[in-house]
């Protein structure tokens, strides 16, 4: 059924999912959703499986006409969401009526924010996805982002009644700083120790260059040992390119699946969420973990959504 | 040269790398796909998927299934007995190129780089297969070996702003084929009008890693010919089992 009409798309919104497996050994990058835990919970509260096609709303402009009574929840950014006009609150379901408008004018906090609404936006699967990879035009409506005048429909399912919201102890604070910790390797032997150093201690700005494919960052270059090129391999998500330039360039969902030049490092994908929520001109910095501390913090974050979910619909 | 062991190397907290050996060697490559493939038969819990490429594989898990310390150890057995029985016959791919004019136009500049005629940059470059090392950049783009250095020319100093699907190129001493229309620096010497990649079509992709590929010069009727039964989807590729 029906569920939204795009009157404005805003810059960048795209239906996303939890990524798409099995043929990065064809070329084919997972997308999904950046920040897994906005999204996550979003379905979540509003008593979708988890992974349920939802929008990811980048930076503020989106307005959507809701075409049948259902239930919605926004999540990560903060757009200064609104309904007719008036605020709604993030981070909880919001139940709407046919005719009403959902607007996202204004950025406050964050850069993505996503919005689910009951069943899950209804698109066909392709490789096992709903994700949208725009670049090769697959997964989403028609491969690309949501354009006026689109009509975006919703499978059948039950309406919540009850009213769900995170936590507060687990919504997440969107700062313009943030740090990100990482797990060296693959390939840090091939920097000096001078620039692991500088690639530790420094402050890294978020460049105009950050997108869904990766983040290219400003600051200290980072030297290597001989060269900076490597014999092409694959590239995990969150992983910390560093080409002859010597300025790193994290890689993020829409990420080339294979790729020349060295990798520093990885940021541990709890963390993924942090930088996805950041924008041109906040800073990070890399703090350096073991893997044992990265999975420490993987079973904490899944708590998290647990608790989400024994508290939602 | 293949390493005596293989070398681990972490990817973060859900992947991790084996590599085999530190060159572009065929060796190598059959060993990183024979253990994709003995991964894939084994089915362990908490692997998600792999990325098999020169001479390392990718393989990407679920650190709540599996812990990186067990996946490893896994892997090392897996490693140990190389079974390339495993790995069935490669197949041989043509894939029909119209060379040059519109289709090449840097056909000639390759040739003049090289003290070559056109004929003979044709000849070199067709009739030879390549070996498809990996899958991978974008949707359906093979990193091909075997290219003579005879026909290497740089890259464009100006990368082209837009290339169309199936385009030829030579960059430096590699050859390949572009999937879909996008920018790029290679020196374009003709074009197929086979689809690479195409998301309705299982698999996706038309190589895959460790089967080979040869391209057969065609003429620009046929060209015409072939895109219309390509796109009609009458049109069968042509595959030999190598010996």
């Amino acid at each position: 059924m029906e569920a939204f009409e795009v009157i404005q798309p805003g810059p960048l919104t795209t239906i996303q999912d939890l990524g798409r497996y099995g043929y990065q050994q064809y070329g084919v990058p997972p997308s999904g959703a950046l920040d897994d835990y906005a999204f996550r919970t979003s379905n979540l509260l509003v008593g979708n499986e988890e992974g349920a096609a939802s929008l990811e709303i980048t930076l503020f402009g989106c307005q959507l006409r809701v075409l049948q009574d259902t239930t919605v929840a926004v999540t990560g950014a903060d757009l200064a969401a609104a309904l007719n006009g008036s605020p709604i609150p993030g981070w909880e379901t919001v139940p709407v009526r046919r005719g009403d408008v959902l607007s996202f004018p204004r950025l406050k906090s964050g850069c993505r924010a996503y919005l689910s609404v009951v069943g899950g936006i209804n698109v066909p699967m392709v490789m096992g996805s709903r994700a949208t990879y725009t670049k090769a035009g697959i997964g989403g409506l028609e491969g690309r982002a949501l354009r006026k005048g689109d009509i975006l429909r919703a499978a059948a399912a039950r309406p919540v009644t009850g009213r769900a919201r995170v936590p507060t102890a687990h919504l997440p604070a969107y700062d313009d700083q943030v740090e990100l910790r990482v797990i060296l390797g693959p390939q840090d032997d091939c920097f000096t120790e001078d620039g692991i150093h500088t690639f530790l201690q420094s402050d890294y700005t978020i460049s105009i260059q950050a997108d869904r494919m990766g983040y290219r960052l400003e600051g200290p270059r980072i030297p290597h040992r001989a060269k900076a090129d490597i014999i092409s391999d694959g590239i995990p998500l969150g992983a910390v390119q560093v080409p002859g330039d010597g300025r790193p360039i994290v890689l993020l969902a829409d990420r080339q699946t294979t790729g020349g030049y060295t990798k520093i490092a990885t940021v541990i994908s709890v963390d993924i969420p942090d930088l996805a929520q950041t924008k041109p001109g906040d800073r990070v910095r890399f703090r350096q973990v073991s893997g044992d501390e990265a999975v420490t913090a993987l079973r904490e974050y899944e708590r998290k959504i647990q608790t989400v979910k024994n508290s939602s619909a | 040269m293949i390493y005596d062991e293989p070398r681990f190397l972490t990817g973060g907290d859900r992947a991790i790398f084996v590599e085999f050996g530190d060159a572009i060697d065929p060796q190598i490559n059959r060993r990183v796909r024979t253990l994709a493939l003995v991964l894939q038969k084994e089915g362990i819990p908490g692997v998600i998927e792999t990325v098999p490429t020169y001479r390392s594989l990718l393989v990407y898990f679920e650190p709540r299934q599996i812990n990186a310390r067990q996946l490893r150890e896994t892997l090392y057995q897996l490693a140990q007995s190389p079974e390339e029985g495993e790995l069935r016959k490669p197949r041989l791919i043509e894939i029909p190129t119209a060379y040059g004019g519109e289709y090449g136009p840097d056909l000639e500049f390759v040739a003049a780089h090289n003290s070559l005629s056109v004929p003979e940059v044709v000849r070199l470059h067709a009739g030879t297969p390549y070996l498809i090392y990996m899958i991978g950049f974008i949707p359906g783009f093979p990193y091909l070996g075997g290219m003579s250095s005879k026909v290497a020319a740089p890259r464009l100093a100006t990368p082209r702003v837009k290339i169309p699907a199936g385009s030829v190129g030579i960059a430096d001493r590699q050859t390949g084929i572009y999937p879909a229309e996008s920018p790029g620096g290679w020196q374009l010497i003709g074009r197929t009008p086979l689809k690479l990649f195409d998301p309705g079509r299982e698999p996706p992709a038309l190589f895959q890693a460790g089967n080979y590929l040869r391209f057969t010069s065609i003429t620009p009727e046929e060209f015409t010919r072939v895109q219309q039964a390509v796109t009609q989807g009458t049109y069968s590729v042509k595959e030999t089992v190598m010996e």
